[in-house]
């Protein structure tokens, strides 16, 4: 009965979980717990291991478990591959999405949508409107890939969105449409049912001007090594830089 | 008549010549003898052919969406007819009876002893569709022409004519078909097309063979200025053997050519397929994609660009798929220049499916079975420039119905 309390209590829960990139340890033993409609933020110097970490929730065969395992609604989804995990509730924006020749954008929202839904004014809001019938990421900029990501998210409604440096490449224009977008995917206006859960890499932290976190973890040579008020790490980072997080005993 | 002797005389010559390309064929094997077929007025009369197989030729039963229809079953014409005027369609050898001009078109754009299937072709009874259009004419519904191929052993011999005259636009929709049971059998198709001034031609081919089929259509195109000439081509059921190398001569400033290819080689089957252009005036444009996918067959894709002046744009795609072991795609582009100012380019790729694709499509609920059918079905989707509205949704629906039963 204890397993099932806490199971309602977190959405996913890793523990100690080992990642090999081929045959190299990047993750070496992280816990995490989200539960039901919160947000996290993950911060990291370059070459943390940020990437993986959320390459490897959603179950991309490159990213190799050695160790530990990931509950997700309290299952044990640490072998399932990436389609089975969309389909209980996991998405994730890619970061530098391939290109789908000959599938369009609006063809991938299809994919992703579970019931009908008004593509024109979904696409509209994420001022996508002429690129529907493009091949999806086929000359796209960096921050109309983003664009994209989130109209496709948005499509799929996830359950856990995993989104890597959803700012990054975006323009100051479109900074306040992707911020909006994302709140909308973690039902920020919903305060008491809110059930959806979120874990954003960030570099800059820009993003919290727009979505607010509820906590947040820094990652650091693989591990977790730091986990608190995300506004304060933040803070602390733009202050002190990585190195101090490394060497922080708090 | 001098000149139809002459024209023997070189068939005869050529008639023991191998191709180029693709395996040579034992002639005197194919000893099928066709059977009867009766003219019908109307399609909807036609019982020599079932309706799915007539879908299967890309063929609307009904005309609708049609400008006219020409159905041959082995050597006879069942049915000929254009529904609009301005233009023309008949059997060739009643055209040729009838028009004595047709003649300086006969074997001017192919050369009667290019092999020895050409040359088979002239020196054996043959049918095939003659299609004009009048100085001017227009007509947004394309005329549909269905070949098939009923009885074991038999060659199907054709030799079409296509003329657009001056400022015309004609769009052919057109089928090659055979019963799936035939264990053996040979199609032979001399095509020769007549771009004039300013005229255009799509022309949208599916072919639907059998795995004992042969097939070696023979096909050349002649554009004058400002004219343009649109190839689809669409191969992915089984067959023997397929070989084909259509070339387009852009003789007039401005004309412009393109080949679209999309092709499936079934396992066993063996597909030679190439286009080229040559381009001898300025001003003239040339493309040619192709997207082959083998799935156990092997592939040569050739594409052959030769600008022979200055100002012209020319540029070849040839992108291939193996998705299993043991088969095998050649991509030959060749690019000739033979003046300073010519620009011309190309791209190749050979390869299996990109996992980083599959993986995308999966995350976004797809299982790795529906990801891998996506990405090969929109690799096989041309965007194809320049095709009306309605061909451009008939081609889907060719291909389609193709997919299928091909992937």
């Amino acid at each position: 009965m204890d397993e099932r309390s806490e199971e309602r209590e977190n959405m996913l829960e890793l523990q100690d979980l080992a990642v090999s990139v081929e045959g190299k340890e990047i993750l070496s033993g992280v816990d995490l717990e989200i539960g039901y409609g919160e947000t996290h933020v993950l911060f990291g110097p370059n070459g943390s291991g940020k990437t993986t970490l959320l390459m490897a929730l959603m179950g991309f065969p490159r990213y190799r478990i050695t160790r530990g395992r990931i509950l997700f609604c309290g299952e044990d989804v640490t072998t399932l591959p990436p389609d089975a995990r969309a389909r209980r509730g996991m998405g994730i924006m890619f970061q530098r999405p391939p290109t789908v020749r000959g599938v369009s954008l609006q063809q991938m929202v299809s994919i992703c949508s579970r019931d009908d839904l008004d593509m024109k004014s979904l696409a509209g809001d994420m001022n996508l409107d002429g690129f529907l019938t493009r091949d999806v990421n086929y000359g796209f900029s960096g921050g109309e890939i983003k664009r994209s990501e989130l109209l496709q998210l948005q499509a799929q409604g996830p359950d856990l969105v995993l989104l890597d440096e959803p700012e990054s490449g975006v323009d100051m224009e479109n900074l306040q449409l992707v911020g909006k977008a994302i709140r909308r995917l973690l039902q920020k206006d919903l305060v008491r049912k809110r059930s959806k859960s979120g874990l954003i890499i960030t570099h800059t932290g820009y993003i919290l001007d727009y979505v607010e976190a509820d906590h947040g973890h820094v990652l650091c040579e693989g591990a977790i090594v730091c986990s608190g008020n995300p506004r304060e790490q933040l803070e602390g980072i733009r202050r002190y830089g990585f190195e101090e997080c490394a060497t922080c005993t708090r | 008549m001098y000149a139809l002797e002459e024209i023997r005389e070189r068939a005869r010559a050529a008639a023991e010549k191998p191709a180029l390309y693709g395996s040579d064929l034992d002639l005197c094997t194919y000893t099928g003898e066709a059977g009867e077929c009766a003219y019908v007025e109307s399609l909807e009369e036609l019982e020599d052919l079932e309706d799915e197989e007539l879908a299967r030729a890309g063929v609307e039963k009904s005309g609708r969406e049609r400008s006219g229809s020409f159905v041959q079953i082995d050597g006879t014409v069942v049915h000929s007819k254009a529904l609009e005027k301005g233009l023309e369609i008949l059997g060739s050898r009643e055209a040729l009876e009838r028009y004595d001009w047709l003649w300086d078109y006969y074997w001017n754009a192919v050369a009667v002893d290019a092999d020895k299937y050409t040359a088979d072709v002239e020196l054996n009874p043959y049918e095939g569709y003659f299609m004009r259009a009048m100085p001017g004419s227009r007509t947004i519904y394309p005329l549909q022409a269905c070949l098939y191929i009923r009885e074991p052993r038999f060659v199907q011999r054709v030799h079409n004519i296509i003329i657009a005259e001056e400022g015309s636009e004609l769009h052919i929709i057109t089928g090659c078909a055979s019963k799936h049971e035939i264990e053996m059998g040979l199609h032979l198709g001399v095509s020769e097309f007549y771009v004039k001034k300013n005229a255009r031609i799509t022309f949208t081919m599916v072919h639907n063979w059998a795995e004992g089929m042969d097939v070696r259509p023979r096909s050349a195109v002649v554009v004058e200025e400002g004219g343009l000439f649109m190839s689809n081509y669409i191969a992915m059921e089984a067959v023997r053997s397929l070989q084909t190398y259509p070339t387009a001569r852009l003789v007039g400033e401005g004309a412009t050519a393109r080949f679209n290819s999309v092709l499936v080689a079934q396992p066993g089957s063996e597909l030679d397929v190439g286009s080229r252009v040559v381009l001898s005036a300025p001003g003239c444009s040339a493309e040619i994609v192709s997207r082959a996918i083998t799935k156990g067959g092997d592939i040569v894709a050739r594409g052959h660009l030769k600008g022979e002046v200055g100002g012209i744009k020319a540029h070849l795609e040839c992108h291939g798929l193996i998705l299993e072991k043991g088969a095998s795609i050649f991509a030959v582009p060749e690019l000739e220049g033979g003046d300073p100012d010519v620009d011309m380019s190309h791209e190749a790729a050979v390869g299996k499916i990109a996992q980083e694709e599959v993986e995308y499509l999966m995350a976004r609920g797809l299982s790795k079975e529906e990801a891998t059918a996506t990405i090969v079905r929109g690799f096989l989707n041309v965007k194809i420039e320049g095709l009306p509205p309605l061909l451009e949704r008939e081609m889907h629906k060719m291909m389609e119905l193709s997919e299928q039963k091909a992937l």
